[in-house]
């Protein structure tokens, strides 16, 4: 075969795998970015039960239960071929989403409703975890070994754009209604569009014929009869498994964590940014970035994947705390110069629809700022008929949104697209590192599960551990000037980096003793 | 160089355990005795998923750079690789 038609059946395989997969990453991640409307729909406050199905919906679907598909399908992929297997999760995961757009609210169905949400929502965890590994595998099987990790790290942008699409898609839909009719029924567009991608991508995957190492595999009689036994239960395969998660996919997971979604809560969150420009912001710099991924896939295929993973993971637990810092600055409107005089505060008092005799004061203060950032402050006080029922720590809501100008706009935009840089270089060539760690037979299994570990579980714990780390520090500042004392913590904000840190120096440490970047144990 | 990933089989293990501590004491147990319901559930997360898999998987890491299962040598065309037997 020439290499212009290798090349152009390649191409055509991995447009096909990635458009299955990047639908996948979509699906995943439209309703983590709907998830104030939906809980709004499904998971009203007030009621305990919700709440606990709610936070079930969150953490299990987000982290525990994608390490779980990668065993399941893992080992479906290595006992009777990655082109069913990964056929199987896009169905799965399609028919989850557009289910979940269909789902009527609480208020119509009760507590069926957040059932069947939480249902759909493992069901697409499950799924998610048994693309990847499928996908990834089926590409590098395809691919000549010195041009794997070019050809894999189209899989590997798949991800980033699966959030760009994600957010596009639902930017588009609330810019082409009233604000009320996407909070009605058009949330549920987003879900409804996967059907029609993932019905495209079917039929796409269908006419793929299954991957030439696993079917030479399969004709030799050479495939494993318990791929689960073989990968974790023999030491021979059960430590590169385990140098693969520590050594690699522990310190990536948590540096694309951070770089892709602690960033964009970061902004929202801490610098109270305007959810939309939050979300143009965090889709410009994956825009600038996601082309990176192909340069470092292909860069690894001339000098090793190895060092640009461990190069990756080193400046990004260097540079964490000054870019967060660079942020802070560009951002904040603590560090920004007031137009007092343009200040405007306004106060309402109406009746409390839900209470008889309550009501509630909304105060908005609108300030200005010299270098065009806009701020808004709404202040909701609920007073009580009854004074005895107050309570001070329920009773004010305020919520605080930031518009910024342009320039401190695009500064953060150059801070996040840094970060993506840092992803690119470990996520970039993961693919190819990971396939070449593990012989055809037991490749579907023993890649998925370190590679779900390390994204799932220690990618996925980030947000929790990193608020955690954030709120410890900031209640010590408070305790401490309460008492007039000097503050503990400088920067508080930045105390939610340490676990990034910590875990991706460790990676980096583990990366670089042991794993060595000269071999690869493949066996084609 | 292999006597340094030898040794450092020991700071995994050290590690494991310091990470098995804090995901209990500092993570779990708060949780745990948490009022609020949905609190459990992270709990539960970091004392049986978490705790296990980051405490367990590190121990046996440790163990086998401790007894030089990721030792590397030199085969006689210069290539480099780990012990695979």
């Amino acid at each position: 075969m020439s290499f212009q038609t290798e090349k152009k059946g390649l191409a055509g395989i991995i447009a096909a795998s990635s458009v299955g997969t990047l639908i996948e990453w979509y699906d995943f991640y439209i309703f983590g970015s709907l998830a104030v409307i939906i809980s709004t729909k499904f998971f009203p406050a007030g009621n305990q039960t919700l709440a606990l199905l709610s936070t079930l919906a969150t953490f299990a679907a987000g982290f525990v239960v994608r390490p779980f598909g990668a065993l399941f399908f893992g080992r479906l992929g290595d006992l009777i071929g990655r082109k069913y297997t990964f056929l199987l999760t896009l169905v799965l995961m399609g028919l989850s989403t557009f289910l979940i757009g269909c789902i009527p609210s609480y208020e119509s169905i009760g507590i069926f409703a957040p059932i069947l949400v939480l249902v759909l929502r493992l069901l697409q965890g499950l799924a998610l975890g048994g693309e990847y590994g499928g996908a990834a595998t089926y590409v590098a099987e395809h691919s000549p070994a010195e041009r794997r990790g070019f050809w894999t790290s189209w899989i590997q942008t798949t991800a980033t754009i699966g959030l760009f699409v994600s957010l596009l898609v639902i930017i588009s839909v609330k810019g082409s209604m009233s604000e009320s009719a996407f909070g009605d029924w058009g949330w549920r567009v987003p879900f409804w569009i996967s059907i029609i991608m993932v019905g495209i991508s079917i039929v796409i995957r269908m006419r793929m014929s299954e991957s030439p190492l696993f079917a030479k595999a399969k004709a030799e009689g050479k495939t494993s009869v318990n791929p689960l036994k073989e990968s974790f239960g023999h030491k021979l395969n059960f430590k590169f498994v385990l140098l693969a998660l520590f050594g690699a996919t522990m310190g990536q997971g948590v540096v694309w964590y951070t770089g892709q979604f602690y960033a964009l809560s970061f902004i929202q969150n801490t610098l109270s940014v305007d959810v939309s420009q939050a979300s143009r912001l965090i889709m410009w710099s994956l825009l600038f970035g996601t082309p990176f991924f192909v340069f470092f896939g292909w860069l690894s295929d001339r000098i090793g994947r190895k060092w640009i993973m461990m190069l990756g993971m080193l400046v990004a637990i260097l540079l964490y705390r000054p870019i967060y810092t660079a942020m802070y600055n560009a951002g904040s409107v603590k560090l920004k110069t007031e137009i007092t005089a343009k200040t405007t505060v306004e106060v309402n008092t109406a009746a409390d629809p839900k209470i008889a005799g309550d009501s509630i004061r909304t105060t908005t203060t609108h300030k200005f700022y010299e270098d065009g950032t806009t701020y808004r402050e709404i202040n909701k006080l609920h007073l009580h008929a009854d004074p005895s029922k107050a309570d001070a720590a329920k009773d004010v809501n305020v919520t605080r949104t930031v518009n910024l100008d342009s320039y401190s706009f695009w500064q953060l935009v150059l801070w996040v697209f840094v970060q993506v840089i840092f992803v690119t270089m470990v996520y970039g060539p993961i693919a190819a590192f990971l396939v070449e760690m593990f012989p055809t037979r037991i490749r579907y299994t023993s890649m998925s599960l370190p590679y779900h570990i390390g994204n799932g579980i220690f990618g996925g714990l980030l947000p929790a551990i990193a608020l955690f780390l954030t709120t410890k520090a900031s209640q010590a500042n408070e305790a401490a000037a309460k008492l007039g004392e000097a503050l503990p913590y400088d920067k508080p904000y930045l105390e939610g980096l340490w676990y990034p840190i910590i875990l991706g120096a460790v990676s980096l440490i583990i990366g670089v003793l042991y794993i060595n970047g000269e071999d690869n144990r493949t066996e084609d | 160089m292999n006597q340094i990933r030898k040794y450092m089989g020991l700071v995994w293990i050290a590690l494991a355990l310091v990470a098995g501590y804090y995901l209990i004491v500092s993570q779990a147990i708060p949780k745990f005795e948490s009022p609020k319901p949905e609190d459990r559930i992270p709990a539960i997360i970091y004392a049986f998923i978490l705790t296990p898999i980051i405490v367990g998987g590190l121990l046996v890491f440790g163990y086998y750079a401790l007894i030089g299962e990721y030792d590397i040598y030199e085969d006689p065309d210069h290539h480099l690789h780990i012990k695979e037997d």
